[in-house]
């Protein structure tokens, strides 16, 4: 008596699987949407324009570009998760680079500029948060309140565009981490190897960091219970004010580090420098899958997002569009794209589950 | 404190500025029993079990739990808790987006970080111990609110609670999830759980309950083992009557008892609210719907005028055939409706009398056809006449009105639409009895008119007096029709509480 080996296998398999297989929550499914988008957008981009994009370079380019983008991205995505805001980290990152500019320039070391990035990072965070948290304020108002005045610090602290010229921090900005296995050998034989940005290993380390946090931690857990349900968070037994305070504190030092990290990039500070960065920030979060009403995200999905942005931007220009509102245009798409596809694919799974009717909603506020 | 007495509450009082909520109500929870809480709308039942639990501090009384000797004071809901006081809310209040173990075991315990293999090993034994169809890995919000519901019972359970309440938990199950959480709620039971489940629906307190105490405006008016209390005697104490000698109320004349054709007709009508129903009224008549409250009379005439979203159903006025789902095509049929909710559905509280009164004939007007100042203050002016609306002047704000001004406001907003069928929702609640009168003899006299009226009140006396023909309700279905000589109050109470029970 022998069954077919095709039987037995699944039986097997079966029982292996003791642990069943759930449906992916909402989190999951749209973390895979985004990265099953970038690998095939990008390997159509191999296909159709092959050269630069068959080369791992390319991808740490989009990297060294936009670690600082990450970084933010990084910070976005938890304050969105609890079902905040914060659209101050462009101006603090703006803030940040110039500071830190005009320190090293006066004769300032180092060690003391990275404590200024944290510092003012870490000052935005607190006061937004505890204006969010306990004074209860809109974080929408209270950010765009600190996006102003870290701005308008920004010129405060130098109007004239600043060039760094400490000779210890031009070193640290050329410094790269080479990794000669993904590298490829040039036409006249030498390997060139891939070359990676400090900032890049600073930003990595930061998504590792955010997503153990979101996925091991109590608080993290708070994150999300925040942005699902705040009224139900509360009954839970969740400290409701402290996880809000500490998503804008994460945030905010997040956007310090960015800014060191942005000055690490370009080495001079400008007043309108990372124009505009919350607003990629929010959109490299949603892209990746981060929901802006709250309670789902994922800061794996934010890597995706950033680098689904870099390389689309990156598409754009390939393909010889190469005026700047190109880039904004198919960002703009690309956005509209993404948040429908999201709203599809969970109001479609949303079908034939029981939720609450408004009557009844209605019913349940209105009793005795 | 007695054996196997869990929760003892003695002379509780609680006042709020102008009502007694609560007046030497005691309660009293044995170990291991189900306890229905039972009153109609303003009993006490909320504010009793708010009491409990710490939402508002009582006024005077003392509470006991099994395991402490003194006298316990509870000042919010986490203090509840810690004395083994749980509630689970017929709004389900867990994250939809954690899963199912997470939402069990959030906002507990120490330490920053989370374990998720022991925490979902330990959700699943006790789920499954529950027979709770749940597992722990799935998303909330992928559960059926009957699931949700249990879970939450679930995570009460685990935090070892010796009182459970379950404030309305049936309201949005259908007739299996009911049967799923009288499982549970029996299993619990079995385990020395003190179960406190209100509720409105008098079958399903038979069901399960054990004992029955009722509460009547803010007062205990009796505690009961269940298989004592007859369901009839049941309703006569929710409402305040004795039964013997009801029907001496003198009976005046009441509307369309010479009914003309039918006006308006429905066949099978359902909305997201109700249950099917098949209903007509004719010319000139005047029908109440009863029933208790939860009966779901409320969300049969919303399914009427379309204020619900309707999903069956036929439905022909004047012999036509028309379609009404929406508001503004009942208004259209001449259809009106003074909802229940005065402040919520009726008045625009910062719009001024005249604005209230022209309301709704402009909207059938259409809004870029707008009433000239002269039009509309004539308009106000009849009707703050007829209906001696006492306002300051009629640029007032509604909300600056009494109850029954604002009452009467809506009404003239009805009225100035010259409807054929008026549905009138509680009209007279909270509002005087010199307007209550008023608000009755002008039924009557729109019937006379030919005008059709629904007339719904808490009160039976008032929809005895007032209407030809009562459609009775019980657990939202139409179990009756009475007219004529069965109009009496005897007659509508055994069948709000289930025939010759």
């Amino acid at each position: 008596m022998s069954r077919s080996p095709r039987e037995n296998s699944v039986k097997n398999a079966k029982s292996a699987g003791s642990r069943r297989r759930e449906p992916l929550t909402d989190t999951q499914l749209l973390l895979t949407i985004t990265i099953c988008i970038f690998f095939v957008m990008y390997a159509l981009a191999m296909l159709i324009w092959g050269g630069g994009f068959l080369r791992p370079q390319k991808v740490f380019d989009l990297l060294n570009d936009n670690a600082a983008l990450l970084i933010v991205a990084c910070g976005l995505t938890i304050v969105m998760i609890s079902g905040g805001i914060d659209i101050s980290v462009g101006g603090v990152i703006a803030l940040v680079v110039m500071s830190c500019v005009v320190h090293l320039n006066a004769g300032g070391s180092i060690v003391t500029a990275v404590l200024i990035a944290l510092g003012i990072g870490l000052a935005f965070g607190l006061v937004q948060g505890y204006l969010v948290a306990y004074l209860e304020i809109q974080p929408f108002i209270v950010s765009l309140a600190g996006m102003f005045f870290a701005r308008g610090m920004t010129t405060i602290v130098s109007v004239e565009p600043q060039k760094v010229a400490h000779a210890g921090f031009k070193q640290l900005m050329s410094t790269k981490v080479e990794i000669p296995w993904l590298g490829y050998t040039a036409k006249n034989g030498n390997l060139i190897p891939a070359r990676m940005e400090i900032g890049v290993v600073v930003a990595l380390v930061i998504v590792a960091v955010i997503f153990v946090v979101l996925r091991k931690t109590r608080l993290g857990r708070s994150f999300y219970a925040l942005g699902g349900n705040r009224q139900s968070a509360l009954m839970l037994g969740v400290n409701v004010r402290r996880t809000r305070f500490c998503a804008h504190v994460i945030s905010g030092l997040l956007a310090g580090i960015a800014g060191f990290v942005f000055m690490m990039h370009t080495g001079a500070g400008n007043a309108t420098n990372a124009a505009g960065a919350e607003m990629n920030a929010i959109a490299s979060s949603i892209i990746g899958g981060t929901l802006l009403s709250g309670g789902v995200g994922n800061v794996i999905g934010t890597f995706f997002g950033v680098l689904t942005l870099a390389t689309i931007k990156s598409i754009v220009v390939t393909s010889g569009l190469t005026k700047p509102w190109w880039q904004s245009i198919t960002t703009g798409a690309m956005l509209c794209f993404f948040i429908l596809l999201q709203s599809v694919v969970l109001s479609s799974r949303g079908k034939g589950k029981a939720h609450m009717p408004n009557w009844l909603k209605g019913a349940a506020g209105k009793k005795e | 404190m007695e054996n196997g007495v869990v929760l003892s509450m003695r002379n509780i009082g609680k006042s709020f500025p102008g009502v007694k909520a609560l007046q030497h109500v005691d309660f009293t929870l044995r170990k291991g029993e189900i306890h229905a809480l039972m009153g109609e709308n303003g009993a006490g039942k909320s504010t009793l079990i708010k009491v409990l639990t710490g939402v508002y501090p009582k006024d005077e009384g003392e509470i006991y739990i099994d395991g402490v000797k003194d006298a316990i004071t509870i000042r919010s809901p986490q203090e509840a808790q810690a004395y083994g006081i749980s509630t689970v809310y017929q709004e389900i209040t867990l994250c939809p987006n954690l899963t199912v173990a997470e939402n069990m075991y959030i906002g507990r315990g120490k330490g920053i970080g989370v374990n998720w293999k022991e925490m979902e090993r330990k959700a699943g034994a006790l789920l499954s111990s529950l027979g709770i169809p749940a597992r722990p890995r799935q998303q909330l919000g992928s559960c059926s609110l009957a699931v949700q519901q249990m879970v939450a019972i679930a995570r009460a359970v685990d935090i070892d609670c010796k009182v459970l309440i379950l404030d309305e938990p049936t309201s949005s199950l259908d007739d299996k999830e009911v049967a799923m959480l009288f499982r549970l709620m029996r299993d619990l039971k079995a385990r020395g759980v003190g179960i406190i489940f209100v509720t409105h629906f008098l079958e399903q307190v038979y069901e399960v309950s054990d004992r029955i105490t009722v509460l009547r405006n803010g007062e205990l008016v009796c505690e009961y083992e269940v298989d004592k209390l007859p369901q009839v005697k049941l309703v006569a104490m929710m409402m305040g009557k004795e039964l013997e000698g009801l029907d001496v109320i003198k009976k005046t004349k009441a509307g369309g008892e010479k009914a003309g054709k039918p006006y308006y007709e429905a066949e099978g009508l359902s909305s997201t609210a109700s249950r099917p129903f098949d209903f007509h009224i004719a010319q000139g008549e005047v029908n109440g719907f009863t029933g208790l409250l939860g009966s779901g009379r409320s969300e049969s005439v919303r399914a009427i005028f379309g204020a619900d979203r309707v999903t069956g159903g036929k439905v022909r006025v004047n012999g036509k055939p028309v379609r009404i789902t929406k508001p503004i095509e009942a208004m259209k049929n001449g259809i009106g409706y003074l909802p229940e909710d005065r402040k919520r559905d009726g008045i625009i509280a910062d719009l001024s009398v005249r604005d209230n009164i022209i309301l709704a004939l402009q909207v059938m007007k259409g809004f870029f056809h707008p009433f000239s100042k002269a039009e509309a203050e004539k308009f106000a002016d009849e009707y703050i006449k007829a209906l001696e609306i006492k306002t300051a002047s009629k640029d007032t704000p509604i909300k600056s009105l009494s109850g029954g001004n604002q009452q009467k406001v809506i009404l003239a907003r009805w009225l100035l639409t010259h409807p054929q069928y008026l549905i009138l929702d509680e009209p007279t609640r909270g509002i005087d009895v010199g307007t209550k009168t008023e608000i009755q003899k002008l039924v009557l006299k729109m019937a006379e008119d030919g005008m059709c009226v629904t007339f719904i009140s808490s009160e039976i006396e008032e929809m005895l007096r007032t209407c030809s023909r009562l459609i009775v309700m019980r657990d939202r279905n139409i179990v009756g029709e009475l007219k004529g000589e069965e109009l009496t109050q005897d007659h509508v109470m055994y069948t709000i509480a289930g025939g010759g029970n």
